[in-house]
């Protein structure tokens, strides 16, 4: 068993090696950094020019990647949309220091043409709302939000919940689709659908700033270029790249 | 069979075995049976499966009713642009689930003539659970009429004409001639649209959502705590596992060995 999985290890690295050659990166380590899907746009645009690595991007819900991490599937860097699980997998030892790069802001994204226009609406009966779950962090940053309402305002606008959604992508899709009134996103995201979606701010005393977190993973295979690619989440051109797509200095 | 070539064919088979058998031991190898027992008392996973169970009971109930009189036109009757139906019939068979997703909410999405004409007449589609059924009935129907068309064109032509002969109408025929013959083959058919169903995931989140209790099928449920409770995650699965056996079983027993190659 152990020499097939021996064997099994043997070609998938055969097979990374090839596609370095492939892509025609010379002697370029290749990194797998495993993102929060609202930096989707973002960091698709910066990373292939980020100079010191070929960069392979894949996109989930914080929780999912965490929990991949968690399980042994190989990345180099983890981006989190929150602190909370970059600093649980630093604890266990899965992940090195890690640093705070980049804010968000949630804000309650409705179709362009809809019905809903404020806060207040999504408290109304009949309106349907579509949020992240529990655990995702845009579903936790959701779930804090309301609580600020207060409960009984925050069980009003709760009861209006439709779906449950995996990742930040699942709600929007629903929402430029018309199968929801509103829901809540980062402001990252509304901007990226051109127009098909309105923000509607939310007030600053409901605390919607969500802070986002990043470490080199422990079993990275290149730990130098990895440590460099969170060096450019802080001040390089994958930085700016966020900054132009609707994110906040930390 | 003897020399390097049976010894080629006995690794490749001893590692095809390992391949796929390991990952279904490992969701029972994970956690001991009584943490997996007491993970499904979780309400949630209750609400998964017996959403599951109505959602994919309602699917399969649409499917026969439609697809046995469907399948048995396709098979007895020969016309110019059949083998085109045929085809048509079957693509949903091999869409990616998530292109079924989105071709649903093209078609039938709340932003469609035909989605807004549902809701008008009171048919909530998406994040609803009759979304759930229209789309385990979309991935699953292909299973069912494929078998189906073969199972009626394997009945013997002699015996529907020896039926029409002694006097039983069409109806008649085909409800007591037709369906009884074909019945091993109907039933494998239905036992696949089954286990489709039950295992439909990316299509149901992108049409329907996820919500306990009215979208969130054993499939989503079990995605929804990958993350955050792993234990439950495995039990879901097992049961899932567990149901698919049965499927598979039932199938071979019906259709009897070949009936899987088939």
């Amino acid at each position: 068993m152990r020499r097939l999985f021996a064997l099994v290890a043997l070609l998938a690295v055969a097979g990374c090696g090839d596609d370095a050659t492939v892509s025609g990166d010379g002697g370029k380590p290749q990194i797998v950094v495993s993102a929060a899907s609202s930096m989707k746009e973002a960091l698709t645009a910066c990373a292939p020019n980020f100079p010191d690595a070929g960069v392979r991007l894949q996109f989930a819900g914080s929780d999912e990647l965490a929990a991949q991490i968690r399980q042994g599937v190989p990345v180099d860097v983890f981006a989190a949309a929150n602190t909370k699980l970059p600093d649980a997998l630093a604890q266990e030892g899965k992940l090195g220091e890690p640093v705070t790069f980049a804010t968000n802001r949630l804000v309650l994204a409705v179709p362009a043409d809809g019905k809903v226009d404020s806060l207040r609406a999504l408290e109304r009966p009949g309106v349907t709302l579509v949020v992240g779950a529990e655990g995702v962090p845009v579903g936790d940053y959701t779930r804090a939000v309301l609580a600020h309402l207060g409960p009984d305002r925050s069980k009003a606008v709760l009861a209006n919940v439709r779906s449950n959604e995996p990742d930040v992508k699942g709600i929007v899709g629903k929402l430029t689709q018309g199968a929801a009134d509103a829901g809540f996103v980062y402001a990252s995201d509304v901007k990226a659908t051109n127009g098909d979606l309105r923000a509607i701010e939310l007030p600053a005393e409901l605390k919607p700033t969500a802070t986002y977190g990043a470490g080199v993973v422990k079993a990275a295979k290149q730990p130098d270029a990895a440590e460099a690619f969170v060096d450019d989440l802080l001040a390089g051109g994958c930085h700016k790249a966020l900054l132009g797509a609707g994110f906040g200095e930390p | 069979m003897s020399g390097w070539f049976g010894v080629l064919l006995a690794v490749a088979l001893a590692a095809a075995l390992t391949f796929l058998t390991l990952p279904v031991v490992a969701i029972f190898a994970q956690q001991p049976p009584g943490d997996l027992v007491s993970a499904l008392g979780e309400e949630g996973a209750l609400d998964a499966l017996w959403l599951s169970l109505r959602t994919t009971a309602a699917a399969v109930l649409l499917i026969l009713v439609v697809g046995t009189p469907a399948a048995y036109l396709l098979a007895t009757r020969r016309f110019r642009g059949r083998a085109g139906l045929v085809t048509l019939i079957e693509l949903p068979l091999v869409l990616p689930p998530a292109v079924a997703g989105i071709a649903l909410l093209a078609a039938v999405g709340p932003s469609t003539l035909l989605g807004r004409a549902a809701q008008d007449a009171g048919l909530q589609l998406t994040l609803a659970t009759a979304g759930v059924v229209v789309a385990l009935t979309f991935v699953a129907a292909p299973f069912y009429l494929r078998q189906a068309i073969a199972a009626f064109e394997a009945v013997d032509a002699t015996l529907l004409d020896a039926s029409r002969t002694l006097g039983a109408s069409p109806a008649r025929t085909f409800a007591r001639v037709a369906i009884p013959t074909a019945l091993p083959g109907l039933v494998a058919g239905t036992a696949l649209a089954l286990g489709r169903a039950l295992g439909e995931f990316g299509a149901t989140l992108m049409f329907a959502g996820s919500f306990q209790g009215v979208t969130q099928t054993v499939p989503l449920a079990i995605y929804d705590r990958f993350a955050t409770d792993f234990t439950a995650a495995l039990a879901l699965s097992a049961v899932l596992v567990a149901v698919s056996a049965a499927i598979l079983l039932s199938v071979k027993l019906v259709r009897g060995p070949d009936a899987v190659a088939r």
